[in-house]
């Protein structure tokens, strides 16, 4: 086995492993909590006898470790059990909103990758003089504001002074093109708002670190132009750090997504799993932060892997 | 004056406001003085909230409360996070081992949804909210100081206390700990700002300090629908909230430069 195959099994075994602690700590709590799933089932009116007989169908006194086994089981296979609050199957519920996090969390790195990362490369290039110092100063600034500020001022502005935007976005199954755009504009800029700082410094690190090289000083030496020396020696070695900070930030964007569908009343994952925490919905809360977690957790995967793959000398050395 | 002093004076000011609030305020937090979502008046100087209540009192208050719980967050978990990064740089092995694997898992999850998770589970109560911050940014505190204790106990001065006999509480404090003083200071400025974004983005999304009383994330929450109407009430507390950050990362800022911490490891 290469290095590299024996490098991705470690990987792919540390995020497997990351998740299964997830699962167990959420099943676990579940269990231990007072009141069990029959309870909040049929509510605190039922007959013993209702709750004994769903107790056993639900499988309630086999030992803890048995109930987590057939839990894996079942949402290896999508069945994550009935949600507490609608009574329908969790599953149907995540789908859809699940979809719906994906195309705004892929259209805001749409926006921001290509953004942040050219701010990035531009305060690395210009690095301690004032562009570098205004990117900083704003970078600092944006980590600064909390998303929901960003998000309401957007709406304040865009949504009721000016009446551009709809100050909700609503989309349902029928929402044509234009509906989506329009949906989507003003939380994709407050995401961009939110995840830029956090790419930008990423790539500003990753280029200075490639421009301090000693075969970038060599080609200076050598006196070539400054446009040769970044476009030909630095930027392809650019790529490999770049296209692990572009899924990073997408990684990102999965988790800036909750704040932001709370406060556009976007019918998304993040909405979903903040109302099942309001409702005390456990099976959809537990359902909700493992698919979290598993793009999560990919996502940081993929960054690793297709960063390796895009460096040679990784490739072959790791 | 530079950037730096100017972030500790408006630090300073927000501590001080959130330390004399129940003075200074013009009215009690609970007590309704004008309509809901009223303009501002003599009587309420930034308005009412959604039931009335005097909107400028009760963002003092809520400053106290995010104030109060970073704090004591950021505390606990500085505490926990260097003891545990430095005694695990000191003595290596199994123990290092194991706590190194418990950080990268739970690193690994995205952190508002592993509170997310415990608090449904747990239940929001302040407790369990101050317990599940402390645990996440333990590990926050470990992923940055454990690489840089480790880069000190390599060193010989250490292998020369070691040969002296020196025990470990002596040698984490008196050896390794002045050594990364400019590190862990930085750290806890950094992780103070950040406690004060995530109890507010909790609160916000309702998993945090719940009503009557509210921090800053909460009277976000609490006022959210005035925005559709124009009023200006949610922005309010939410801009306070950036001004916390703001100064606290002026602040940071400022003493990483001067101290030379390369800003590599900070994240």
């Amino acid at each position: 086995m290469s290095r590299f195959s024996r490098y991705l099994m470690a990987r792919i075994a540390a995020s497997v492993l990351a998740i299964v602690a997830v699962s167990m700590i959420v099943f676990i709590g579940t269990a231990l909590l007072p009141g069990d799933a029959a309870q909040a089932i049929l509510g605190q009116e039922a007959t013993p006898q209702a709750l004994e007989e769903l107790r056993n169908q639900l499988g309630l006194h086999l030992p803890l470790w048995q109930r987590y086994l057939a839990w894996v089981l079942a949402a290896l296979q999508g069945d994550f059990g009935v949600s507490f609050s609608s009574g329908r199957p969790v599953i149907d519920l995540i789908l859809p909103r699940l979809a719906n996090s994906l195309i705004l969390a892929g259209a805001g790195a749409a926006v921001t990758v290509p953004l942040a990362v050219g701010l990035g490369i531009l305060s690395a290039l210009y690095r301690d003089r004032w562009p570098d110092r205004a990117i900083g100063t704003i970078s600092m600034l944006l980590l600064s504001l909390p998303t929901f500020l960003t998000g309401y001022l957007l709406i304040k502005i865009f949504a009721v002074e000016l009446g551009w935007f709809p100050a909700l976005s609503m989309v349902r199954r029928s929402t044509d093109l234009m509906g989506w755009i329009r949906a989507l504009t003003l939380p994709v800029i407050a995401l961009t708002f939110v995840a830029s700082a956090h790419t930008m410094r990423l790539t500003r690190t990753a280029i200075v670190a490639i421009l301090s090289s000693d075969y970038v000083m060599m080609a200076e030496i050598k006196g070539l132009s400054p446009a040769r020396v970044i476009l030909r020696h630095a930027l392809p070695n650019a790529l490999s750090p770049v296209i692990s900070i572009a899924m990073l930030t997408f990684a990102y964007m999965i988790v800036g997504v909750v704040v932001i569908e709370v406060v556009f009343s976007y019918a998304g994952l993040g909405k979903l799993i903040i109302d099942a925490v309001g409702y005390r919905d456990l099976p959809m809360v537990a359902a909700c932060g493992v698919v979290f977690s598993v793009v999560f957790v990919s996502l940081n995967l993929a960054a690793d892997v297709l960063a390796m793959l895009a460096n040679p000398r990784l490739r072959l050395a790791a | 004056m530079t950037r730096a002093t100017l972030s500790a004076v408006l630090l300073a000011v927000l501590v001080l406001v959130a330390l004399t609030a129940p003075w200074i305020a013009p009215h009690p937090p609970s007590s309704v003085v004008t309509g809901a979502f009223a303009d501002p008046s003599a009587q309420a100087w930034l308005g009412g909230d959604s039931i009335g209540r005097d909107l400028f009192s009760r963002t003092l208050f809520g400053l106290r409360h995010t104030l109060g719980i970073a704090l004591a967050v950021t505390v606990g978990a500085a505490l926990l996070g260097i003891t545990l990064a430095l005694v695990a740089a000191i003595r290596r092995g199994w123990l290092d081992m194991v706590l190194g694997r418990l950080v990268d898992t739970l690193m690994a999850v995205p952190q508002i949804i592993f509170a997310l998770m415990v608090l449904a589970v747990l239940g929001v109560s302040l407790p369990t909210l101050i317990g599940t911050m402390i645990v996440l940014e333990t590990t926050l505190f470990f992923r940055v100081l454990r690489p840089a204790a480790g880069d000190v106990a390599a060193m010989d001065y250490l292998e020369v206390a070691r040969l002296r006999g020196e025990g470990l509480a002596w040698t984490l404090r008196r050896e390794v700990l002045p050594v990364l003083m400019p590190t862990v200071l930085a750290e806890i400025g950094i992780r103070f700002a950040f406690a004060a974004l995530f109890i507010s983005s909790l609160s916000f999304l309702g998993a945090g300090i719940q009503p009557p009383d509210a921090d800053l994330g909460g009277l976000v929450r609490e006022n959210a629908l005035a925005i559709t109407v124009g009023k200006l009430a949610p922005l309010v507390p939410a801009f306070v909230i950036a001004l916390i950050a703001i100064a606290v990362n002026g602040v940071v800022d400022g003493f990483v430069r001067r101290h030379a911490i390369r800003p590599e490891l900070l994240p």
